[in-house]
């Protein structure tokens, strides 16, 4: 019974985005579209447990979801043309005319996204339309996720779908120059989608879809090579998702994980991502550092030199004080705790690494490795007093304590 | 569909003066192009007179109807096939360096 609820959860995460991306590519309705979706999951479960999982599980769904919006657009009585277009659906979700017409070869799903990312809508409305109608995130969770009311995550959803219809957003991916521009705005809403559930206190399953959602793009632009290193870059970091955290709940950092508890199959799709990868672009360097930890044997056998050339790179391809500091943090190890301290006091001439935890936390590492430890001690303190979650307060506190002896 | 591009001033327009477009020259070619309806240079908004009528009096008042930063200084009506035909017409428009450029779609009413 659980065995065929798994394969129906397994089927419709892959089902529902093709089939609300279809739906919405023929009639333009974006709610009838996710109505209908929803409906034939909902019969599915009904159904399946009784008459036996269908042969083509996905093909059922689309022809249910289907049939539901024929019937909904004749009572509303709309259009012939929508309707023929409709009746003509296959269960793969491709219709008769569309065969040997260029702009419908495109994959339903590419179009989805797009669509749900475009730059005219506000950052957070493309992550949260994108986590509903691709990934059928429930309504209530996106809310909580994003520390919002559920009527105000609504509202959000539905502003967004109303101003892709009445601003004229196409349902298309665009070609030539714009679809440089407009797939980076697309990786980065994957990219905050991810670490929206990679974050200590975020919800893991986000990271989750990020990583399907990288799956996707990546079969469905197999000439971008940016995707798979953002792919690469996902499962190298969600390979440690079990060794994150102690029995307590605790971050544990990187250097003191169980390596062990690493997702050693995520490790080995990573690095297939990455082989397969623009290497020097913003996630490709990202992702050889992901890389460079993931295969590290122990933590003091890190490549650190390694790591310390991509930030290198990355900070002249796109400084910001992250990248700074961790390039800081990086020749810290890789050239000793006196080349780390004196990138970090560049780092921060700037001003915006002032109170910042990780900051604070990085000066308190290199200084009790120059052997300094009761300032390294007060620094972790300090780091603490700043932190942004309860788990990171926790394990500064500790490392703080670690130090006073 | 039918989008009204509000050209407006701004207080930080770029500081970056290579490859500034022509204004004769994206006049013409949108134009040829069908994508440009109509447009106008307004007067400054010293000229600006704001019309009410409350409790069946005219109400008349010196100046734009809102006090802002920046201001309304022309328009163009545009034809375009969607808002990415539209942010095309609107980017390569010399005022989306000097200034910036709204894009208003036509409300569409069913019948």
């Amino acid at each position: 019974m659980t065995g065929r609820l798994d394969r129906l959860e397994e089927v419709a995460a892959d089902a529902y985005g093709r089939i609300v991306a279809t739906l919405i590519r023929v009639t333009g309705d974006w709610t009838l579209a996710e109505d209908c979706a929803q409906e034939a999951l909902a019969q599915a479960v009904q159904r399946w447990p009784q008459e036996g999982t269908p042969d083509n599980p996905g093909g059922w769904l689309m022809t249910v979801a289907r049939n539901r919006a024929i019937d909904a657009l004749r009572r509303a009585t709309v259009e012939r043309r929508k309707l023929a277009e409709l009746a003509a659906l296959t269960p793969d979700g491709t219709g008769p005319g569309d065969r040997g017409k260029e702009e419908e070869v495109v994959d339903d799903r590419l179009r989805l996204v797009f669509t749900c990312c475009h730059p005219a809508l506000a950052l957070e409305s493309r992550v949260a339309l994108t986590l509903r109608t691709v990934c059928a995130v429930p309504t209530a969770d996106l809310a909580r996720a994003f520390l919002v009311t559920e009527s105000a995550m609504t509202r959000r959803l539905t502003r967004a779908k109303t101003k892709i219809a009445d601003a004229g957003i196409p349902y298309r991916v665009p070609s030539g120059p714009a679809l440089d521009e407009r797939l980076s705005g697309v990786l980065a809403v994957l990219y905050l989608l991810f670490t929206q559930g990679y974050n200590a206190d975020g919800d893991p399953a986000f990271a989750d879809e990020a990583i399907r959602l990288a799956r996707l793009l990546r079969r469905l632009m197999p000439g971008r090579r940016e995707v798979p290193a953002l792919l690469a870059l996902f499962l190298l970091q969600h390979s440690r998702r079990a060794a994150r955290r102690d029995a307590e709940g605790r971050l544990v950092p990187l250097e003191r994980q169980d390596r062990t508890r690493w997702d050693r199959a995520a490790i080995a799709e990573g690095l297939a991502a990455l082989a397969d990868a623009d290497q020097d672009g913003p996630y490709g360097l990202q992702a050889r550092v992901a890389a460079c930890h993931a295969t590290a044997p122990t933590a003091s056998a890190t490549d650190w030199a390694e790591i310390a050339r991509c930030y290198d790179a990355l900070s002249r391809l796109r400084s910001t004080p992250v990248v700074e500091l961790n390039r800081a943090v990086a020749h810290g190890y890789a050239h000793g705790p006196q080349a780390g301290l004196a990138l970090l006091a560049l780092a921060r001439e700037g001003g915006a690494l002032d109170d910042h935890p990780l900051a604070l936390a990085a000066e308190a590492d290199l200084t009790a490795r120059s052997g300094d430890h009761a300032r390294a001690a007060d620094l972790f303190r300090r780091a603490a007093a700043v932190a942004h979650s309860d788990p990171e307060r926790r394990a500064l506190l500790d490392r703080a304590a670690e130090h006073s002896l | 569909m039918k989008y009204m591009m509000f050209v407006c001033s701004d207080a930080e327009p770029d500081t970056d003066r290579s490859d500034w477009p022509d204004i004769d020259v994206w006049v013409a070619e949108n134009d040829a192009r069908g994508r440009r309806v109509r447009g106008a240079v307004l007067a400054p908004e010293s000229a600006a007179t704001t019309v009410r009528v409350r409790a069946g009096e005219l109400i008349l008042s010196d100046g734009p109807f809102a006090e802002t930063k920046e201001v309304i200084v022309g328009f163009d009506l545009l034809e375009c096939a969607d808002l990415d035909e539209a942010i095309e017409v609107a980017r390569t428009h010399p005022m989306a360096r000097a200034g910036r450029l709204e894009l208003r779609p036509f409300a569409e009413f069913e019948q």
